[in-house]
């Protein structure tokens, strides 16, 4: 899509918002709308947009798809091992009260971290399935759009 | 002329859901399919919009974020696999008619029944709803009472929903993601959008219509 011009200044411009904006989704869940599960989505089209604008191609450059796979399960093995964390700490499988010593805070850091786990997967997914999809398309022309 | 807040509700409500009537019309009658993948995110978009008025901003903004976004960007990959028009015209079939009358009828007849929208009292709240606000609000000290339940109460459920989603993503980058050389002995690794050699252009699935 070499000339689009405008697209490719206007995304630019709101790519670095949109990843600050899926930051503020993802940390600022507890206390507003949101949460990781919109926050990967919203993670994802950030990393989408820039494939569909600048090319799989340089996407993939931006991400490798080694570590797009690493992705895909980290975010699940750190929702997992934040339950076995509770077991560890002398709590129930996802008991966030014991892991740390005021059980309020420990809730605040279960959540984060899971939440973070989600994040992370959801992201990597959507990200994942859409290279899936791209990478089997021709390039559409000019004439088809 | 006076509006009180619940009147700009109702107008916003009635004219969010014209459009959202006219959209699915719009998506049944419309042949051509990149119209209609258009189409279905601003039907997504909509539904956010009402789902919004209803103050389920956290589903509102999965709604937004999935259906208008995502879920489209999927649908115009697919499509660019595939045929932009639809093949076959559909037929009004008088059973089917029938049937989605009887069930609308049903609906509706329904409705009234249903608790008022919002009302503390209904069914749904008295079971254990009320231990959750209690609970988020002195336990576990989260503002916003979804993620609380989300992430917390709800925690296992939540773990099998991204165990859900890790599978559906291990599944497509399992039978979609591989790049590999095609019948033609094509390698796919060198290439930005492959699938088809050129020169072969009559079996590249483009729509020249």
């Amino acid at each position: 899509m070499r000339h689009h011009l405008i697209l490719r200044v206007v995304s630019k411009m709101l790519i670095p918002f949109i990843l600050l904006f899926g930051l503020y989704v993802q940390f600022h869940g507890d206390f507003g709308p949101g949460g990781g599960f919109q926050a990967g989505v919203i993670f994802a089209a950030a990393f989408i947009l820039y494939a569909l604008v600048f090319g799989d191609d340089q996407a993939r450059k931006v991400i490798p798809d080694k570590a797009l796979i690493l992705l895909v399960p980290m975010g699940l093995l750190i929702y997992a091992l934040t339950g076995f964390a509770g077991i560890l700490l002398g709590g129930k499988f996802l008991d966030y009260d014991v892991l740390s010593s005021d059980p309020t805070q420990g809730q605040h850091l279960g959540i984060l971290v899971i939440e973070l786990g989600v994040g992370i997967t959801v992201a990597a997914v959507m990200i994942s399935i859409f290279r899936a999809y791209a990478g089997r398309t021709k390039a559409i022309d000019k004439e088809d759009w | 002329m006076t509006t009180s807040p619940d009147m700009v509700i109702i107008i916003i409500d009635l004219v969010l859901l014209t459009l959202l009537c006219l959209t699915a019309f719009a998506i049944m009658l419309v042949r051509h399919l990149f119209a209609v993948v258009a189409l279905t995110g601003a039907f997504s978009l909509l539904s956010a919009g009402l789902l919004v008025t209803l103050d389920a901003v956290d589903v509102a903004f999965t709604e937004a974020a999935v259906g208008a976004g995502i879920s489209t960007v999927l649908m115009l990959g697919t499509l660019a696999l595939t045929k932009r028009r639809e093949a076959t015209k559909p037929k009004l079939s008088p059973i089917g008619l029938m049937i989605i009358f009887l069930t609308g009828a049903t609906l509706i007849y329904a409705t009234p029944d249903m608790p008022k929208f919002g009302a503390a009292d209904s069914p749904g709240l008295m079971h254990i709803v009320p231990d959750y606000i209690e609970g988020s609000k002195n336990d576990i000290a989260v503002p916003n009472i979804v993620t609380a339940i989300l992430a917390s109460y709800r925690g296992y459920d939540t773990l099998g929903e991204v165990a859900v989603i890790f599978t559906a993503g291990m599944g497509v980058i399992i039978l979609l993601g591989r790049r590999r050389e095609d019948e033609y002995g094509y390698s796919e690794d060198n290439a930005a959008f492959p699938l088809h050699p050129e020169g072969s252009d009559n079996t590249t699935g483009k729509d020249k219509s």
